[in-house]
């Protein structure tokens, strides 16, 4: 792998303006900004994701694990008259699905985002680089695959400039 | 530390309404909330200090009084054969009302793209979870036998018996325990970017570690972005539908029995209403106390109280209509008991709470179809303290009117609290505000990435 260009943007406008600059003239690798910046997401290509399929499999399938544990339970290990409702009573079982389904719902889509972003993971080259403590709080920060010939590379450092970079890093692979 | 004083504008009818000028700057904004946490010399915690002692002393004797229960049983508490939910059936209803709003709140909020949710989620939510988690302890030791409690959890036993699944303390305690777990994750998902800010303002190396772990190595990259708001919205979707079946649940309790003056359909909706009611109020009294002790003037602005008030008001409304409902179904369906339940909660023992009730949740709340009220932070601090107070006669007298005023004359008796009902009760107030202390000692208490994100809307509009 070579070298990263992170350039970092005092806004959000100006990140998106030079992502939209340089796009298509290198590798883009990612943005790391404050918040999240919608344009930003767009312009970077992405994998889909598949959090809320997760969401959906885990919700049903806890919804189905719980009644199916209900109907066992009430109906065939131990079926009693209570005064004469149905074994298989579905509307008074229909809480404790709903409710784990929710729970097992989230937890589903809280595990497939920790995947899908790589987490936990807690350190990252990016953290020893400079100034980058900043993208958490205040400053957008642009990392692009530096350009191997120099002319390449002196070009595009100029035109993140020219896009309102207030500072340019490169990093060593 | 960054003290913003700075006019509040109430008459500021632009869009750009729900942070003060001067704070739109990101740096204002993480220095606003994360320097109380990291800056040890620059802020005092003298009144934190006081809560938290006078907290803590109220935790101990809550945990004595709870101790007592599972030591001597039930009969410490005024309950009797009639009156066999005292205190903690009402203080239950009541915590979790108000552990209801803070989800409410966050999540439809944000579902109804509601901006001003920004500044106010975080301890919200915080709220929903200390407080369900109150709410949890009292079913337990209402139970009589409370150290058999893990009973309600279908498990292998010797017995070879399950649960009860038609029996509403199972909906119950399936409901309560969802909730809260999906309420911890829920707000930690919107923590993990404050965490990592606050990992990288650390300036020491354990603040920096603690912090960094419960960040798991955030970058704030955009495809952590992307995940992540697709994750919120998820969430958000489902909390909305969860919050409000975990307290019908609570409300059908009651309307599943057979009793006069529980046993009606408005009861899952009618506290549904009543727990956002009572939650807002709570929210309001905490934004309060959190603008007061962060001196985040700058962030939680008269614009955000004006807002509240008016969804107390509506909710106002709301209770009344319920409130008529009820007399308008006893006197026209014509039941002996239930007409009769009426009259005595009008002109019975318990009288003067219900009036007092009425008085807190419907009229003095009408003080807020006016304007200048409602930019008052005293005044919708204090209405907002009345709410709470009515809200709660309203689950105690929920309890005591019926039970003590069943369809046998000859089995009406009063349920008169004792010094034990008391101490659970304020003792659970202690335990509230100590894990609520500890909370703003330690987390940002407000989002301090969506309040970025807002500040940078207001400041480019």
């Amino acid at each position: 792998m070579t070298g990263l260009l992170l350039a970092e943007f005092a806004d959000a406008k100006q990140l998106v303006a030079a992502t939209q600059r340089v796009r298509g003239r290198c590798r883009l690798i990612d943005a790391y900004t404050p918040y999240p910046v919608e344009d930003v997401v767009e312009l970077l290509e992405h994998r889909r994701s598949y959090i809320r399929v997760a969401m959906l499999i885990g919700g049903f399938a806890m919804a189905a694990l719980t009644y199916g544990a209900e109907y066992y339970s009430a109906v065939i290990d131990y079926p009693y008259n209570s005064g004469g409702r149905p074994f298989d009573a579905w509307p008074t079982f229909m809480l404790f699905p709903f409710a784990t389904g929710i729970l097992v719902a989230a937890v589903a889509g809280f595990t497939t985002f920790l995947a899908e972003c790589g987490l936990p993971r807690l350190h990252d080259p990016l953290f020893a680089v400079a100034g980058f403590e900043r993208a958490s709080q205040d400053r957008f920060v642009l990392a692009l695959e530096r350009p191997d010939a120099d002319d390449d590379r002196r070009q595009m450092i100029g035109a993140l400039r020219g896009a309102g970079a207030v500072a340019i890093r490169e990093v060593e692979p | 530390m960054t003290a913003v004083t700075l006019r509040n504008d109430a008459t500021a009818a632009e869009a750009t309404r729900w942070t003060l000028p001067g704070t739109r700057d990101f740096e204002i904004v993480n220095a606003m909330i994360a320097a109380p946490l990291l800056d040890r010399g620059a802020w005092r915690w003298r009144a934190w200090w006081i809560g938290f002692v006078i907290s803590l002393a109220l935790t101990l004797a809550f945990l004595f009084a709870v101790f007592l229960v599972f030591e001597r049983g039930i009969g410490i508490w005024g309950v009797n054969t009639s009156s066999v939910w005292g205190f903690a059936i009402a203080d239950y209803v009541w915590w979790i009302g108000i552990g209801n709003a803070g989800t409410l709140i966050s999540a439809m909020l944000l579902l109804m793209r509601q901006k001003w949710r920004a500044a106010t989620n975080r301890f919200a939510e915080a709220m929903t979870l200390f407080a369900a988690t109150v709410a949890g302890i009292f079913p337990i030791i209402h139970l009589g036998r409370p150290l058999y409690f893990y009973w309600l959890t279908p498990y292998p036993n010797t017995m070879a018996l399950w649960p009860q699944w038609r029996s509403a303390l199972i909906w119950d305690f399936w409901a309560i325990l969802s909730y809260i777990l999906f309420s911890i994750l829920f707000w930690y998902v919107g923590l993990i970017p404050d965490f990592a800010t606050m990992r990288d303002r650390a300036a020491t190396k354990v603040p920096r570690l603690i912090y960094g772990a419960l960040a798991l190595g955030w970058r704030g990259a955009a495809r952590h972005w992307h995940a992540y708001e697709i994750l919120h919205l998820a969430l958000a979707c489902l909390g909305v539908p969860l919050v409000v079946s975990l307290h019908s649940v609570v409300g059908m309790d009651f309307a599943a029995s057979l009793m006069p003056g529980w046993q009606e359909t408005i009861f899952p909706p009618y506290f549904v209403v009543g727990a956002m009611y009572s939650g807002f109020a709570m929210v309001v009294c905490l934004a309060a106390l959190v603008r007061w002790g962060f001196r985040m003037d700058g962030l939680i602005t008269l614009s955000h109280f004006d807002v509240m008030a008016k969804v107390m008001l509506a909710a106002a409304i709301v209770m009344g209509l319920s409130y008529a409902t009820e007399w308008f179904n006893a006197w026209y369906g014509g039941e002996r008991a239930d007409r009769s339940l009426v009259a005595f909660e009008f002109t019975g023992a318990y009288a003067p709470m219900f009036w007092a009730l009425l008085l807190c949740n419907v009229v003095i709340p009408q003080a807020f179809w006016s304007a200048a009220v409602r930019s008052s932070i005293v005044a919708v601090f204090v209405i907002a303290v009345a709410i709470n107070v009515g809200m709660w006669f309203e689950r105690i007298l929920i309890v005591w009117n019926t039970l003590s005023h069943d369809y046998m004359p000859g089995m009406w008796r009063l349920f008169i609290p004792t010094i034990w009902d008391w101490i659970t009760t304020l003792g659970s107030l202690g335990l509230f505000a100590l894990m609520y202390l500890v909370f703003v000692r330690l987390v940002p208490v407000v989002s301090m990435h969506e309040v970025r994100k807002l500040v940078a809307e207001e400041a480019a509009s």
